[in-house]
């Protein structure tokens, strides 16, 4: 009896076609959150932590996307760390005292002037590195590894080694905060849209499965799916709006609105935190870029066999090369969200980030033989990395501990996924 | 098929070499072959065959000699070169990526797009299943990467991937290496399909039975050289294996650079063999 209802339930998953091992990975995820909410005496699944937690692992799971995609073509970036710190001191120099000396001080140009002038940037530099590697032949280890040096070095020679601050007023927005968050409409307001343009895309892939007469799924998945879908994206804006601005904000927010307060304060919701929204776009670019275009079509392709790739007629180098600049990109980007959320930049920023960034990817299920990762995985990789953090944090464990368990779920999670992929191979 | 002086030959190549290091793993080779004409290359291992063959279809750049196609000069540089002149290969490797699946692999370097320019995976599944479907109607994996497959499955990939495109000239290189008797047989069908389309076909294959079933000319390798090429009709098994195993090449032949004249001792004793 109890086996039977198993093997229903068991047809009903395989019929919504999920990934397993993604599944898998968000059930370790929400079994670590319980854990730590019962440890933490409740501190941990409450609006407050879940908010921060999701600011706190934006910069990390932004450049987890592209490093995803590096893994997946068999190679390594070791130097965005220190290209996040080179590039962030280069942001705030220009912004804090470059265009300040030019344009005047908060002219509403110059927080974007200062973002591109950082992107560009970085795309340069990964355009130097993915040249070496694509068409030197130099190892990308290597490379990248040089490049990790370098850069903290030119990061330190941008300003002397002093810290950059303040910021742009518009800038600080991308690093949260209650000022950096769009509020409880705008949030309902994007979730919804979320919400449709799921489902619309949803409904065209049936539609033209339909049309070529290609096996459907059933339509109780689809609806399982879309449904569970929906509300995960607005019980996350249901979350974010629950956590409302401190009341010294909501103190100044009313005498610079000349609104009387009343006597049990104003509840003004955070809503969804810019970096968060800036890092859900990124993730989804960055899934249609690896799973609807050619450039993501080769650099899968290449991780598997990449002379296969070459007599097959494809410039493989050149997509190892975009490759790299786009990491640059990426790194831009953290750069920008961190220094925004410290609202200084300093030559330190982003120190060992480059292996948080792959230790992400990894526990996301890129493969370093190449050839496996998804970009969805390697965000849930660094939620997962920054819920471990956040909570031993909050249940008070040595700063060194934190180290060690942050570590050994690292190879354990590379450990589960091997055997799971040996057994689901042999299957 | 017997070629008439003033045909222009579908591919010509004209003392070709290509060295690697010290060693003359191609040397002053020349072949030709026509329109609906199977040609067999055959010799030992490292007789240059595949290096050969890999020079026409842009794997490898050659040091010396021409390549025309349809009489004119061709310049092939790549890979992509190649298949802009119509020549598909299946590699010796198969060349496939293994963690895609099988219509990523069949269109891959030439993917079907949507009118915004993303992945068409519809249509390309669609296509897949079509050339599949003639190539092995058992086939069904579609969805599996394939690393997945079965050696004879992927090596079906490999063939569809050179015939989807409407080859004008197609190198097989040990095409059947992995495949049973039966899909074996069905290799065979499909290149005699492919021969009455028009289509002209480099063989490889150590397989001396196929290459008689098979092909209208054998051309013999050995070190690098051309040994000798002969019509099918006009030389027996044991003068091909002559001129393999002792670069002998007998009087039906038109001998290549590196052949023994047939009339020398070593004839005889495989004459004493029969």
């Amino acid at each position: 009896m109890k086996a039977g209802r198993s093997n229903v339930l068991g047809a009903f998953f395989r019929a919504t076609e999920l990934d397993t091992r993604l599944l898998g990975m968000v059930g370790a995820l929400l079994a670590i959150w319980i854990a730590f909410h019962l440890l933490s005496g409740g501190l941990f699944l409450t609006p407050r932590n879940l908010w921060n937690l999701s600011v706190q692992a934006a910069p990390v799971a932004i450049m987890a996307t592209g490093m995803a995609l590096v893994i997946i073509a068999r190679n390594i970036d070791l130097s965005i760390g220190s290209m996040l710190g080179f590039l962030g001191m280069i942001m705030g120099v220009i912004q804090a005292d470059l265009l300040p000396r030019l344009l005047g001080f908060e002219h509403p140009a110059t927080w974007v002037i200062a973002l591109a002038a950082g992107l560009a940037l970085g795309v340069v530099i990964g355009a130097l590195q993915g040249s070496l590697i694509a068409y030197l032949g130099l190892p990308s280890f290597i490379v990248t590894l040089g490049g990790l040096l370098v850069w903290r070095g030119a990061a330190w020679w941008v300003t002397s080694g002093q810290t950059v601050a303040p910021l742009d007023s518009r800038f600080r927005l991308m690093g949260g905060g209650t000022e950096g968050s769009i509020g409880a409409t705008w949030s309902w307001a994007v979730g919804v849209l979320a919400c449709v343009t799921l489902l619309l895309v949803q409904a065209h892939a049936r539609a033209r499965r339909k049309q070529f007469h290609f096996p459907l799924r059933p339509m109780a998945a689809e609806v399982f799916l879309g449904g569970v879908a929906c509300l995960l994206i607005l019980g996350a804006v249901a979350i974010a709006n629950s956590y409302p601005w401190p009341s010294g904000s909501v103190r100044r927010y009313a005498e610079a609105n000349q609104i009387a307060l009343p006597s049990g304060g104003l509840f003004i919701a955070h809503g969804i935190a810019v970096p968060v929204l800036i890092a859900i776009g990124i993730g989804i670019a960055m899934t249609f870029l690896a799973t609807r275009t050619r450039f993501g079509r080769y650099v899968y392709a290449i991780g598997g066999n990449r002379e296969a790739v070459e007599l097959a007629g494809v410039d493989a180098r050149w997509a190892i090369m975009k490759l790299f600049m786009l990491m640059g990109l990426l790194a831009g980007i953290g750069g920008a969200v961190s220094i925004a959320r410290l609202n200084a930049a300093t030559n330190s920023e982003g120190t060992l980030t480059e292996l948080l960034v792959i230790a992400a990817a990894v526990i996301g299920g890129s493969s370093l033989a190449g050839g496996v990762g998804t970009v969805a995985g390697a965000m849930l990789g660094a939620i997962l990395m920054q819920s471990l953090q956040s909570g031993m944090v909050l249940v008070g464990v040595d700063t060194p501990l934190q180290n060690i368990v942050v570590g050994i779920v690292l190879v354990l999670a590379v450990l589960i996924d091997t055997v799971y992929r040996r057994r689901t191979r042999r299957a | 098929m017997v070629t008439t002086a003033g045909d222009v030959p579908l591919v010509e190549m004209r003392d070709v070499s290509l060295s690697f290091g010290g060693v003359r793993a191609v040397d002053g080779a020349s072949i030709d072959l026509y329109a609906g004409e199977v040609v067999a290359l055959v010799g030992h291992n490292g007789a240059g065959k595949s290096t050969l063959i890999k020079i026409l279809s842009g794997a490898y750049p050659r040091d010396s000699g021409s390549i025309r196609i349809r009489g004119a000069e061709a310049a092939i540089a790549n890979p992509r070169d190649a298949k802009h002149y119509g020549i598909e290969t299946i590699y010796q490797t198969l060349a496939l990526a293994d963690n895609i699946d099988t219509a990523a692999n069949l269109f891959l370097g030439r993917e079907l797009r949507t009118k915004w320019g993303t992945l068409d995976d519809i249509a390309m599944e669609s296509e897949a299943r079509n050339v599949m479907g003639r190539l092995n109607p058992h086939f069904h994996r579609f969805k599996d990467p394939v690393n997945a497959l079965s050696g004879g499955q992927r090596q079906s990939v490999a063939i569809a991937r050179a015939i989807l495109f409407n080859a004008q000239i197609l190198v097989m290189d040990e095409p059947t290496a992995a495949l049973g008797p039966q899909e074996t047989a069905q290799v065979g069908d499909l290149v005699r399909q492919l021969k009455a389309a028009g289509i002209g076909i480099f063989l490889i294959s150590h397989d001396i039975h196929d290459v008689f079933d098979l092909a209208d000319r054998i051309c013999v390798m050995k070190n690098g050289r051309i040994v000798g090429t002969a019509g099918v009709t006009d030389v027996t098994k044991d003068e091909v294996l002559g001129m393999i195993i002792a670069g002998i090449c007998p009087p039906a032949a038109i001998p290549g650079p590196s052949a023994i004249a047939s009339a020398g001792g070593h004839a005889s004793t495989l004459e004493a063999h029969k």
